[in-house]
């Protein structure tokens, strides 16, 4: 074999570690049971941070192989780091859990690994079919460990519904996807971008069915029904890592693929991200409302933030996936340290779910109340918290791009979606103390005060995130 | 001028301090270093700035002390700076804030801690409102001071706490976000949200129309301007006296000081369009809502109305766009500030000893408390705006400037000022006046000496101001003066342009 035929596996190589690393981890669990998952566990944090310094000093610009199949630039860059920081804060946040559970199994560790390997390849996938590949080794271990409690009903109900709508989008995408290579005559985003010219009815049609893929994958309205009861029923960790690292894949497939691959047509598909970005901001706030069960809750909300950053999406401009960057970053760790307090929500009778649990807890546990308050009202979009800044820019972008409807109604649900946040804070502040909880795991409460640290004190010098934010956006344009 | 990054000194200190506080015990030693850490922090931090009242300049309109660094990117900076409009406000809050956390003294008693640092961290943000010199940077401050004051109404409120502050919350931000969709609708348009350039771009009209009704929205609720002020007599009856205090003399301004920062300077022309809707909006603020105040059985209620109304008074003269007008809003927003403080202390005072504010569980206090008794009407006769308090004064401005642009609303506002008189001293006579009949009054205590130090500064500068209003009215005169020049120059501009057309 010449040099010439084998290709640059440069650009793999955190792919790479990750994968073999995986592998390796698969058979010393396999073949050395006692005490495995702890190692495997702690094995699998430092193989997912290795990978994340290895994508960090990656030769500069854009780097592709495989015949331009896999690219990576400043975006996959950047969502590459993030997918595997909310992969490794998954893992750290679930080892108390599993450990007084019992529900020690190495496979789960190995499973995160390789979905998040299905992440790395989906950040980076530049034509439809390693796209496609990316995306379906990523999910089938979420649905396996979204039924990791196999003797739960709740949890088994949850990974079968998962994998029989995940199943159904994957169709729908595949559909698109072939409908594009039909109507275009090339899997290559940019090639795509070329052959699409003024568009067509043909080729539209495909944009709407792989759009629907996607909107599944970040759980974006109309495809949200899995949402809810998927993060209810699926183990607390696994709901935590559901609702951070492969909503960052999700929405990198999206953003890169409507991008790349049709820019010449972003009036078109505009109009369908605008009116997902409404209904996903409009159902995430209105029927949070309701919800008395925080994962529930948490599931609405995430709904509502992919929303919002879908807003950054639909102005089709590179200002827009900057906000998208931020939000997404930004929402990665509201969405973890708000878990961190959901995983303590532990009484000497077991776990508790509901919120009115957390009554008085300002005054039996002051701290997690406080960074909890904190966290919530930066959900809510509330200056000076990080995630005010997250809204800021995506709301920014689609101004300059003329979406004044857009951005009203976006603003409208967000205050519609402060109500609820405000309710949890009411019954952490408000209300009269129902108990304490058992004492919150050393590994939480450092998730818990990084994420809140970092939504608090933010404001104070945004200009990194941004500033990165902003490269890794102008390197797809 | 002083190279010393003093208005971020004055914005960050009680920050500081809130901080040092969350380090305290919560033992018996630990509440009590916390209320003095706090009476200390905002003492110092008044001190300091008293400086500024020293090192301003009246005679320049322009920004001083500015402090700008690069923050967002983009043209987004932190920058800090007060002329003579943001003035009085800063020092107003910096003023008040001592009194409001020596009067919750003994009131509050539990979690003692966390209302200390909720009002420090407060503190930050109201300075930093009046302070700020960026939008997005004004827009942070203006909007944090939410959280604290959601907290204060929610945790050590009354018993309709919660409904009052979800209200006082929701009301408050859908009003703002809206701003915020103009403040980058402006970014987009004038490359940057520096606030001294901005104010002297000028913006298109379509977007000065639309951007004028956004900035109204967060002003008028933060006024309150009838009809969006539902949410100040809950939240006012529902937080503690200090909570009052606060969103009385304070917060509220910052609608005023709003319309004054933006409204006017940065959208002229639809000013000028739009003025007689804010006269309207003004004329039935002051009459609908004094009588309504005359209704209550509330004391906090029947103040928070007579707010609404004076408020009324303030958007009146400020949009009438003439010297006097905009000098009289400012100044009855710092005598407001002053006066409806001291009412919400007098309240408190007879809620600390008898806990109940309805007027009627109340009569001849007089027999009883002589001292409370003249001090409160001293304040009840600045509301009313009897000449020779700082009352008077704002309220005479203001109507004389509106009186030159549109006699009908001057007119019907003076009326306003009898419906005042009705209400306050109708509240006055049935608190204080007449026998001491009801049993449980019988062992009511006069002021003490803490009581008497918290309303002897207010008392002595309602006077002072009432008998010489020079003392504000030069601060801001430059500065005001700017103001209504910038003004007439783009609107006579307008005028001109549809001339010739």
């Amino acid at each position: 074999m010449n040099a010439a035929q084998m290709p640059n596996l440069l650009p793999l190589l955190p792919e790479l570690v990750l994968g073999l690393g995986a592998m390796a981890l698969l058979l010393i669990g396999a073949y050395r049971p006692a005490r495995a998952s702890e190692f495997v566990d702690g094995a699998a944090i430092v193989l997912l941070l290795v990978a994340g310094v290895l994508v960090a000093f990656m030769p500069a610009g854009r780097l592709t192989t495989f015949g331009g199949s896999f690219i990576v630039d400043e975006f996959a860059r950047f969502l590459k780091i993030l997918a595997l920081l909310g992969s490794a804060a998954a893992i750290v946040m679930s080892l108390d859990y599993a450990k007084r559970q019992a529900q020690q199994r190495f496979e789960y560790s190995v499973l995160i690994l390789l979905s998040t390997l299905g992440m790395l390849m989906l950040i980076s996938a530049a034509d439809l079919i390693a796209l496609y590949l990316g995306l379906e080794l990523m999910s089938l271990p979420l649905y396996v460990i979204a039924a990791s409690h196999r003797n739960t009903l709740r949890s088994t109900e949850a990974g079968l519904k998962y994998f029989v709508l995940g199943a159904l989008s994957s169709g729908m995408l595949l559909y698109g996807a072939s409908l594009v290579y039909g109507f275009t005559g090339t899997v290559n985003f940019t090639a795509i971008a070329q052959a699409a010219g003024q568009g067509g009815i043909g080729l539209i049609f495909g944009i709407v069915f792989l759009f629907a893929g996607f909107c599944f994958k970040v759980s974006a309205v109309p495809f949200h029904m899995w949402t809810p009861d998927v993060y209810e029923g699926a183990p607390t960790p696994v709901t935590a890592f559901f609702a951070a690292a492969p909503k960052v894949a999700g929405m990198a497939m999206f953003v890169r693929t409507a991008v790349m691959a049709f820019p010449g047509i972003t009036s078109q598909w505009q109009q369908i991200v605008v009116f997902v970005a409404i209904a996903s901001m409009a159902l995430g706030s209105f029927a949070a409302i309701g919800q008395r069960n925080f994962k529930r809750l948490m599931a609405y909300s995430s709904i509502g933030h992919m929303g919002f950053a879908l807003v950054g999406l639909a102005t089709g401009t590179s200002e827009g996936v900057q906000g998208v960057l931020v939000y997404v970053a930004i929402y990665i760790t509201m969405t973890l340290g708000v878990f961190a307090v959901i995983l303590s929500m532990r009484r000497t009778t077991g776990m508790v779910e509901s919120i009115d649990q957390l009554a008085g807890l300002a005054r039996t546990q002051p701290t997690m109340a406080f960074f909890l308050a904190m966290l919530l009202f930066s959900m809510a979009g509330v200056p000076p918290l990080a995630g005010f800044f997250a809204k800021f820019y995506v709301f920014l972008a689609a101004i300059k791009a003329g979406l004044y409807a857009l951005a009203v109604i976006g603003v409208v649900t967000s205050v519609i979606g402060a109500y609820y946040y405000l309710s949890i804070v009411k019954i952490m502040y408000f209300d009269e103390p129902v108990g304490k909880f058992e004492q919150m795991p050393y590994e939480l409460r450092v998730v818990l005060a990084i994420c809140g640290l970092f939504n608090i004190f933010f404001f104070v010098y945004p200009a990194p995130l941004v500033g990165i934010a902003s490269a890794a956006a102008h390197s797809l344009f | 001028m002083t190279s010393w990054p003093i208005l971020s000194l004055i914005t960050l200190l009680p920050l500081v301090g809130a901080f040092f506080i969350a380090l305290l015990p919560e033992d018996e030693a630990g509440i009590r270093n916390a209320r003095w850490w706090a009476l200390w922090t905002t003492l110092i931090t008044f001190i300091i700035s008293l400086i500024l009242i020293w090192r301003f300049d009246p005679s320049s309109a322009d920004f001083q002390f500015v402090e700008k660094h690069a923050w967002l990117g983009g043209n987004i900076t932190y920058a800090m700076g007060i002329d003579g409009i943001s003035l009085p406000f800063v020092v107003l809050t910096t003023g008040l804030l001592p009194i409001s956390i020596l009067a919750s003294w003994t009131a509050i008693q539990h979690r003692v801690r966390d209302y200390m640092i909720a009002f420090l961290v407060l503190e930050t943000l109201m300075v930093g409102t009046f302070c700020a010199l960026d939008l997005v940077l004004f827009y942070l401050f203006f909007e944090g001071g939410l959280i604290p004051m959601f907290l204060i109404i929610g945790v050590w409120g009354g018993p309709r706490r919660v409904y009052a502050s979800f209200k006082f919350f929701l009301y408050t931000l859908l009003g703002s976000v809206l701003m915020l969709l103009a403040i980058m609708a402006m970014y987009w348009e004038a490359g940057t949200t520096d606030i001294a350039s901005l104010l002297h771009h000028s913006f298109p009209l379509t977007l000065q129309k639309w951007a004028w009704f956004a900035f109204l929205a967060p002003f008028a609720v933060k006024l309150p301007m009838w009809p969006v002020h539902t949410w100040l007599p809950d939240a006012h009856v529902e937080a503690p006296t200090a909570g009052s205090v606060i969103l009385a003399a304070i917060l509220l301004k910052m609608g005023g000081y709003g319309f004054l920062r933006f409204s006017l300077p940065m959208f002229p022309e639809a000013s000028a369009q739009l003025a007689p809707l804010i006269y309207a909006l003004s004329v039935i603020a002051i009459i609908y809502t004094s009588l309504v105040a005359l209704m209550q059985e509330d004391m906090k209620k029947l103040i928070a109305y007579s707010s609404v109304a004076h408020m009324g008074f303030v958007t009146m003269g400020i949009f009438a766009v003439t010297a006097q007008g905009v000098a009289g809003g400012i100044f009855q927003m710092v005598s407001h500030g002053i006066v409806s403080a001291a009412l919400f202390l007098c309240v408190g005072i007879v809620y600390d000893r008898m806990h109940t504010r309805e007027i009627a569980a109340y009569g001849g206090l007089v027999n009883r408390m002589p001292l409370y008794a003249s001090v409160f009407m001293v304040f009840t006769l600045a509301n009313v705006g009897l000449p020779g308090t700082s009352g008077f004064v704002g309220e005479f401005l203001s109507l004389i400037g509106t009186f030159r642009v549109n006699n009908w609303v001057a007119t019907l506002a003076t009326l306003g000022t009898i419906l005042s008189a009705a209400y306050a001293l109708w509240l006055y006579r049935k608190i204080i006046f007449g026998k001491l009949e009801k049993a449980t009054l019988i062992t009511i205590k006069d002021i003490g000496w803490r009581e008497i130090a918290v309303m002897a500064p207010l008392v002595v500068l309602t006077i002072v101001f009432g008998v010489y209003p020079k003392l504000v009215l030069d601060i801001s005169s430059a500065s005001v003066m700017q103001l209504i020049d910038n003004y007439q120059h783009a609107v006579g501009a307008l005028h001109s342009a549809a001339l010739t057309r």
